[in-house]
């Protein structure tokens, strides 16, 4: 390992990295605008001008110059904070004196630079050039006047985006950034690069001129709006939701949240659930909470366990998950179930998750999707496996299922699971390149196992992984891409039918021919509520979605930012959601609600604060004890051998920007929805 | 200072650009210059080569180009804006290119230029103002089309701009008495054997 010695005090870093990067390394802040530790070197802004000895008897741009043994870096001599100067006032030539206007203004790096190495007037009497803006879709707003030519969003866009249709045109004076031909960009990732920016040039379309950084509260939670658990920054005013950031976690999102995690929070202000409703005479009415317990213990009691149900949806919180499984245990039923769209997923816990780990892809060297478009069912995660595949010397990647662009090559083997039968029997070429990785990586999408014929889908996938060793001690390539956030913690707390029960699919031919007398539905909107015939509908969640159209009684629970929460995403990895607002109107917490509810039908749940419940999750499954932690769950017998349909498997998620209720009642989506239609259309 | 944008908006639409067989064999033999799947590498030549076909570089013409270079357009866009002997608007059929740095300039490029621009009329002629030509031993100096016209004043360029139009090609090179760049009216030295 190199020593070096930065500004006189010796350190000893790793061979291989950048001089920037060991003054890190050192605690030593160096100043840049196009450095970017997940992007490739640019050095074009020159802002991180140190002197090094021995070199060239000129400041050195840091960012790109590797660090060797004995090398002496100065970074507070005279000579670089007069060339930082320089650079500073280089850049402020063109740049617009309209901080008090700029919603990038009060996190904007060239504005705290400026403070460090501005100078205090200008010396150019010239006029500043004018830049057009560009039109660059529904959440990205440019002012391309702001703009220092950093080149960082044109790096995310082609390398972690994969979208290569932002690019630098013209030289000099005349460059500009831009897609040349005006479109919006085709990237499930475009909120992204307003983080990226670090000017105003990019600054959110959204979120224009709606608050400034200072006036925020800022709470860290976890992202539900698809299965990753995206590490998320909730920043509030009062009451509402005004923008959500990405948090840095390198096991998980990496810095990177998708458009929908970032943008769907406006539809936390519409079509809310904000007081309880009960039916009378087929309307809805609006009701006290004590009114709307006492419709429903009027129905309940009395009534046989195995005529209730209770379906739990796709953003649960494990605690409201498990005072709903406690509740209907106490009733007597067994007719509970979590997976909505009928994914047959119940055995060990290494049977539904993604064993690998996220972190896990960038060691794989072969990859096999099944009935799987990572890019519309968690477009973070299809950036890292982009991001393998750039840095893994090309690393295969085969896929079963549907075919789509995911901006990276894959290798298409077929649609259905007689391409599989055949891959597992060693027929298909791919099979030799899944034999010959030292890490082979199974994903198995909701599209594969979300079918009458799941269980023996995803027993063929348990067949192909004992026979490539994918299960080993060091290794675990078996990864079951959820596309919910709650039904890993569903599983995981055991929220399939018991003894005798009925599944979702049971539970709604059960209502269909009256033999469900009720139907408690948990948030859960994502079933075909036309068929649930005559049953008496509870609906608990924070939107006025399907399940609440057809409600009997409606109790209004709280979205994912206005409670404390613990979700498991898709690879087992338990994490705290935190309350960020209180929820609206009448509306209260979730598994409070069913607590309260557990006591009016004399059947008293036996916790009554959050830690409480929170034990209680743990006695069901030590998971949870483990917070932020990841590893492969226990591998056993699991799906079951059977006869496969012909169908090709179909993508689990249709339309990426509608998928939930919050995304559904959000405008920015459905904008962002018609804007890609058009992009479709053109091309 | 005045708007700027790289995108022209106010030219015509081509609607299609194919290469011609003639071309294509040219665009082919530029691509096997270079290693198997670096073929974006050729992508300048061939750039030039559509330019040459078309007269100008229509947006159609840099999307066949990355088509068939296998890159994604923007990527051709940013080098055909970055160089500017891409003529991004239609042009003349001779595109005057008159070099008005400080050598040319000294020896009149002036009143060349002032030449250039009475005759420019957008279908014979374009003109351009370029920087140093390399030219600078025969000042001033003009590119036409492929070729240099040099030792130029007004009254010369108006000659040569006149044969162009008569459709003849004058002889390229200087337009005074002098072989390239040897002394004007034969050798002043080494006379003797």
């Amino acid at each position: 390992m190199p020593k070096v010695k930065i500004d006189g005090v010796e350190i000893e870093v790793p061979a291989g990295i950048t001089v920037l990067q060991a003054c890190e390394l050192a605690g030593v802040e160096i100043p840049r605008f196009c450095y970017h530790e997940r992007l490739s070197i640019a050095g074009n802004c020159r802002m991180c001008l140190v002197e090094v000895k021995p070199g060239p008897p000129k400041p050195q741009a840091s960012c790109a110059l590797p660090v060797a043994d004995k090398q002496e870096i100065f970074t507070k001599t005279p000579v670089v904070q007069k060339a930082r100067n320089g650079v500073m006032e280089f850049l402020l030539i063109n740049h617009p004196l309209d901080c008090p206007i700029c919603d990038q203004g009060g996190e904007c790096d060239l504005q705290d630079q400026a403070m460090a190495y501005g100078f205090d007037r200008s010396r150019y009497h010239e006029n500043k050039r004018a830049v057009p803006d560009k039109e660059l879709g529904p959440l990205v707003k440019t002012s391309m006047n702001r703009c220092i030519h950093c080149t960082r969003c044109i790096r995310f866009a082609t390398e972690v985006a994969g979208v290569e249709e932002l690019g630098a045109t013209g030289r000099g004076e005349s460059m500009e950034v831009t897609t040349y031909v005006e479109h919006a960009l085709s990237t499930e990732l475009a909120g992204n690069l307003v983080d990226l920016c670090p000017v105003g040039a990019l600054t959110s379309k959204p979120y224009a001129f709606e608050a400034r950084s200072w006036e925020l509260t800022k709470t860290e939670s976890i992202d539900v709006l698809d299965g990753l658990g995206a590490n998320i920054r909730v920043d509030t005013r009062g009451a509402q939701v005004m923008r959500v950031l990405p948090r840095l976690n390198d096991d998980v999102n990496e810095e990177w949240i998708s458009d929908k995690t970032r943008h769907a929070i406006d539809g936390l202000r519409h079509q809310r659930l904000d007081r309880p409703y009960v039916r009378k005479g087929g309307k809805l009415v609006e009701a006290t909470w004590d009114e709307a317990f006492g419709a429903i213990t009027a129905r309940l009691k009395g009534m046989d366990g195995a005529k209730i149900a209770a379906i739990a949806g796709d953003q649960c919180d494990a605690e409201s998950m498990v005072a709903l499984k406690d509740l209907m245990t106490a009733l007597g039923s067994s007719n509970i179930d979590c997976r909505q769209d009928g994914a047959k997923l119940d055995g060990p816990r290494g049977s539904y998750i993604f064993n690998a780990g996220v972190h896990g892809i960038d060691s794989a060297d072969a990859i096999l999707l099944i009935g799987s478009n990572p890019r519309t069912e968690s477009p973070v995660l299809n950036a890292r496996i982009r991001k393998r595949y750039l840095h893994g010397h090309h690393c295969a990647i085969g896929s079963i299922g549907p075919a789509a662009d995911l901006t990276y090559p894959v290798e298409r083997l077929g649609a259905g699971p007689a391409t599989l039968r055949e891959l597992v029997d060693g027929k298909l070429g791919f099979f030799e390149k899944l034999k010959a990785a030292r890490n082979p990586l199974i994903i198995v999408g909701m599209g594969a196992v979300a079918r009458e014929d799941g269980a023996a889908v995803l027993a063929m996938a348990r067949e192909l992984a004992e026979k490539l060793n994918a299960v080993r001690e060091d290794w675990n390539g078996f990864a079951v891409l959820h596309t919910t956030a709650a039904r890993v913690g569903g599983l995981d707390l055991g929220l399939v039918p018991g003894e005798g029960g009925r599944d979702v699919a049971g539970i709604l031919a059960g209502c269909e021919k009256g033999e469900i007398g009720a139907v408690y539905l948990l948030a859960a909107d994502e079933i075909d509520t036309k068929r649930l015939g005559k049953a008496f509908v509870i609906y608990q969640g924070h939107h006025g979605d399907a399940g609440a159209h057809r409600a009997d009684v409606i109790l209004p629970g709280a979205a994912y930012t206005e409670k404390p929460g613990t979700y498991v995403n898709t690879e087992g990895r338990v994490q705290l959601g935190r309350r960020a607002g209180y929820p609206p109107g009448d509306a209260r917490e979730d598994w409070a609600i069913l607590r309260a509810l557990s006591e009016r039908l004399g059947k008293t749940l036996s916790y009554d604060t959050l830690a409480q419940v929170r034990s209680r999750l743990v006695s069901i499954n030590k998971a949870f004890a483990a917070i932020d932690q990841q590893a492969p769950g226990a591998w056993g017998a699991f799906g079951k051998a059977g006869a496969t349909t012909d169908a090709p498997f179909v993508a689990a998620i249709a339309n990426f920007y509608m998928t939930c209720p919050i995304s559904r009642a959000s405008r920015t989506m459905a904008e962002c929805m018609a804007s890609r239609a058009q992009l479709m259309a053109a091309e | 200072m005045a708007m700027i944008t790289a995108d022209p908006k106010d030219v015509p639409q081509v609607a299609h650009f194919a290469f011609t067989p003639e071309y294509m064999a040219k665009v082919q033999e530029l691509i096997a210059h270079y290693p198997p799947g670096r073929q974006a590498s050729a992508v300048i030549g061939v750039l030039d080569l559509a330019q040459r076909q078309q007269g100008w570089l229509p947006r159609v013409a840099m999307n066949e180009v990355a088509r068939l270079l296998d890159m994604a357009p923007i990527r051709v866009y940013e080098i055909a804006t970055f160089y500017t002997m891409f003529q991004l608007k239609p042009k003349g059929k001779y595109l005057l290119q008159v070099c008005t740095t400080t050598p040319c300039w000294l020896r009149g490029s002036e009143a060349v230029m002032k030449a250039c621009q009475h005759a420019a009329d957008g279908e014979t002629f374009s003109v351009q103002e370029v920087e140093c030509l390399g030219g600078c031993v025969n000042a001033p100096v003009v590119q036409i089309n492929d070729d240099f016209y040099e030792d130029l004043d007004e009254a010369s360029m108006n000659k040569v701009l006149d044969a162009f139009r008569r459709g003849e090609t004058p002889k390229p090179g200087p337009q005074v008495d002098r072989q390239t760049s040897a002394p004007e009216g034969g050798l002043t030295t080494l006379k003797g054997e």
